[in-house]
């Protein structure tokens, strides 16, 4: 009875875990510069790279100083040969702290957003 | 003024984005507040309504004060009705060992429930969720442990993440909290002559989440499986209100680990009886749990008002 009931269990499990249409939310893998990192020298463009493809109608990303005063070029885009990627330009940066909102939706159709600040040391 | 030709493009544009937009999962799902992931937590309840399935999970109770110890083997099933309501069903096969006396199997009490999500506050990572849980008499067997009487608990679920907190506390803010309040209103006074109290029910989720630590803090280079990683602490407790055990308590405290992938999530804790009447000595917990919205997003995982 255990056995037969753990059998069943597992090879239900299994079945869900083999879902051919499977896509998920995308979450930030990583990012350049990386998330709460000091860097050297400005940056000219921020580099987001996520778990899933995404859709680029609605998927965005901004760059702000410690003024709240937009710093990117509002060129956001996503590089045809890496869907699951999104980066932005920037303006010449002084020193100083600036925040990285984005906004995006997988291709499955579920949106997650994220901030993180990166420093631009003196 | 505008071609013909011109109007007739915008106006499928306008089509195309209409029918991308009313296709984005605008829901809450498997616990997302603003950039805070909330994972579903094996003992405390989830403060969202939600698409998953725990498939299973397995636990070994500590023996209890008269030594008996009872296994359990669980699935539960959350499902979204509409983007904001769900219902949850769930039952479990249970063993029950006791000293001298022969092992005793069975399926344990149907347990279902009524969910509203009450609020998402994304920037401040919050949510709240009312729900009515019913365990239902008479449907399992009793010689096993499963009740005959059916107990009805209202309870509140919230969840709070740390993320808000200042900039200058960087790794305090992947803390996170979630919770229970509520009541156990049992349907019958006693059963074979011991009384069933009215309870009230609270518990906690304490938990790490190194997804918000490496995505939205700082990036310390941890990498998978790491990255996914959330140690946490659960607390449990119920207390009797009324017919001569007024004041006693049960419970429990789980420290543990879950790792959250994709599509599925993994979770395992240790179980440690909170009280003497709980129990003694120590059990253990382990958890497969499917993420259906993002296993089906276009058919079941999506809230039932939307499947057409």
């Amino acid at each position: 009875m255990t056995r037969g009931i753990l059998v069943a269990v597992v090879a239900g499990a299994v079945a869900i875990g083999a879902a051919p249409s499977a896509r998920a939310h995308a979450f930030l893998d990583h990012a350049s510069p990386a998330v709460g990192s000091s860097v050297p020298a400005a940056p000219p463009v921020v580099a987001l790279w996520f778990t899933q493809d995404l859709e680029p109608a609605f998927s965005g990303v901004t760059v702000t100083n410690d003024a709240g005063q937009r710093v990117d070029l509002g060129n956001a885009q996503i590089p045809p040969d890496s869907p699951a990627e999104l980066q932005i330009g920037l303006k010449p940066l002084a020193p100083g702290t600036y925040l990285v909102s984005w906004h995006v939706v997988s291709v499955d159709t579920h949106p997650t957003e994220g901030t993180f600040t990166f420093e631009i040391k003196p | 003024m505008p071609s013909a030709p011109y109007n007739g493009l915008c106006a499928r544009f306008a089509l195309a984005a209409a029918l991308t937009i009313s296709q984005i999962d605008s829901a809450v799902a498997h616990g997302l507040a603003g950039e805070r992931f909330f994972p579903a937590t094996i003992l405390t309840d989830d403060p969202f309504v939600a698409d998953e399935i725990s498939l299973p999970q397995v636990s070994l109770q500590p023996p209890a004060p008269d030594a008996s110890q009872l296994t359990n083997i669980e699935i539960d099933l959350s499902k979204r009705i509409t983007p904001n309501t769900g219902i949850i069903i769930g039952d479990e096969w249970q063993r029950l060992r006791a000293p001298s006396v022969p092992s005793v199997g069975g399926l344990g009490a149907l347990r279902t429930a009524a969910q509203y999500q009450l609020f998402v506050n994304g920037p401040h990572q919050a949510l709240g969720l009312l729900g009515l849980f019913a365990t239902w008499g008479h449907t399992g067997r009793i010689a096993a442990g499963a009740p005959d009487f059916t107990t009805w608990s209202p309870t509140f679920d919230f969840g709070k993440g740390f993320g808000d907190l200042p900039r200058s506390l960087p790794y305090l803010r992947p803390f996170a909290i979630t919770g229970n309040l509520g009541f156990g209103f049992p349907t019958k006074v006693e059963s074979a002559g011991v009384p069933n109290p009215t309870t009230f029910n609270y518990g906690f989720a304490f938990e790490y989440s190194f997804p918000y630590l490496e995505c939205c803090v700082k990036d310390i280079g941890l990498r998978a499986p790491f990255n996914q990683l959330f140690p946490l602490v659960e607390v449990s407790f119920s207390t009797a209100m009324n017919r001569g055990l007024g004041g006693q308590t049960t419970g429990t405290i789980q420290p543990g680990i879950i790792w959250a992938g994709p599509y599925f999530q993994i979770g395992a804790e240790a179980i440690l009886p909170a009280t003497r009447l709980t129990g003694h000595g120590y059990g253990g917990v382990v958890q497969l749990h499917f993420y259906l919205d993002d296993l089906f997003p276009r058919s079941i995982g999506k809230p039932i008002s939307e499947w057409w």
